[in-house]
């Protein structure tokens, strides 16, 4: 179980340029962090850093009391803004194929999409899926397999107000049982968050 | 381990559906074989002669069909981040994709083989050995292309970039199988020639994944 995330004097380098430096944030077990700053400014590339996808330019990325490798061998749900379905496959296969990769079982598979409101929908194919039931999709494999850290990248875009308000209900579930919940936003999110601000050296000086 | 069977279910099922399935391979597959030999002639003397050479070669270009897409849609859609995020080490994850491959493009190929060496005119009592060649060769095939595969992430035109870098790898099996076959027309011991496809084949199973996973981890960073 990850009881913290701390990230201390990072700096990350996308195509020869440097996207920030010196950042420093801490996120506890049961708190979520936004993260907020323009387009292009590294949100996205400090999520994958932390899933271990990007290597840091310098500085370093801790999770308390556990090793980097097993964090994120077993406890971090990734959600990119790319939903990592097949368009010819159904709903629950991919469902179902990404619960037991990340750890869970059918049953849990069943019942995160029921509470997602999908359970009607899993006999379709990927592609008859709008946006926004897409990610719902991706983010039942969040519930189904129970993982301590949760990156969020833009989780709510494709969503409806309804859905934003039920996702954000799901989020402060997750933190009350002592999860914690790494987004890159642009609309605030739903729940309280520690604000961190990525911004380029030069704007931020 | 259920995560293990898992991923081989998905793989499976994706490479059957991919490229148009193995219909379109074996489809590709006899028009090659069919192509190869009318270039040295009709005569059935000859084209015996050539039938299983033709066969194995054409093996080796169809094999080459749906191997672009092996890595491709999964970087694409995010699927290879995800698979990153798991206990099962990415190198086994790659095994296993190749496995996938294997089990739905490969054996489909193996079964058409003999039928399409026979249909040449070679004898049919080479038709096992040609069975067995095309099933060691497509192993050695799946995971020798799987590392061009990994390695043309991203490139603009991956698919043809990945016969390129996949086609010098091919020879050695080529190579060791296509003698096999003409050993065992021969008459002549044909055994050596196979252990080297399978040796070959295992040695591409063992080494091959890690160097798909370091291609594929350098892609996604």
């Amino acid at each position: 179980m990850i009881e913290g995330l701390r990230i201390e004097n990072l700096a990350l380098r996308r195509g020869g340029r440097l996207l920030f430096e010196g950042l420093e944030f801490e996120v506890r077990a049961g708190q979520a962090a936004a993260l907020v700053g323009r387009n292009g400014a590294g949100k996205t590339s400090l999520l994958r850093a932390i899933a271990g996808l990007v290597r840091p330019e310098a500085g370093t990325i801790a999770f308390a009391a556990i090793e980097p490798e097993d964090a994120r061998a077993d406890h971090i749900h990734f959600a990119g803004h790319q939903e990592a379905q097949k368009p010819a496959r159904t709903a629950w296969e991919e469902l179902s194929f990404w619960t037991r990769w990340s750890g869970g079982s059918h049953e849990t598979a069943r019942e995160a999409a029921g509470r997602l409101d999908l359970t009607r929908l899993l006999e379709l194919e990927v592609r008859r899926l709008s946006a926004g039931q897409r990610r719902r999709l991706s983010l039942a494999r969040l519930l189904a397999a129970p993982r301590a850290l949760w990156l969020l990248d833009e989780p709510l875009s494709p969503l409806d107000a309804e859905w934003r308000a039920r996702f954000g209900e799901l989020m402060a579930d997750h933190l009350t049982q002592g999860g914690l919940i790494v987004a890159a936003v642009h609309d605030p999110l739903p729940i309280p968050a520690l604000e961190v601000a990525i911004a380029a050296p030069a704007e931020a000086a | 381990m259920s995560r293990v069977l898992a991923l081989l279910s998905r793989e499976t099922a994706l490479a059957w559906g991919r490229g148009g399935g193995p219909m379109v391979s074996l489809g590709f597959y006899a028009g090659v074989a069919t192509l190869l030999p009318l270039a040295t002639g009709p005569e059935p003397a000859r084209l015996a002669a050539v039938a299983p050479g033709a066969a194995w070669v054409a093996l080796a270009l169809a094999a080459l069909l749906s191997l672009d897409r092996l890595f491709e849609r999964d970087y694409e859609d995010g699927a290879l981040d995800l698979l990153t995020l798991s206990s099962t080490p990415l190198e086994i994850a790659c095994a296993i994709k190749c496995l996938g491959q294997w089990i739905a493009t490969a054996a489909p190929l193996a079964v058409a083989a003999p039928v399409a060496a026979i249909a040449l005119g070679a004898p049919p009592h080479m038709a096992p050995l040609v069975f067995a060649c095309a099933l060691m060769g497509g192993l050695a095939f799946a995971f020798v292309g799987g590392i061009g595969a990994a390695l043309s992430l991203g490139a603009r035109r991956g698919g043809l970039l990945t016969a390129v870098i996949v086609l010098p790898l091919f020879v050695p099996p080529v190579i060791f199988g296509g003698g096999a076959l003409d050993a065992f027309a021969g008459g002549l011991p044909w055994k050596a020639g196979f252990s080297l496809l399978a040796a070959y084949a295992a040695g591409a199973a063992a080494l091959g994944p890690i160097a798909m996973a370091a291609a594929c981890r350098n892609a996604l960073s």
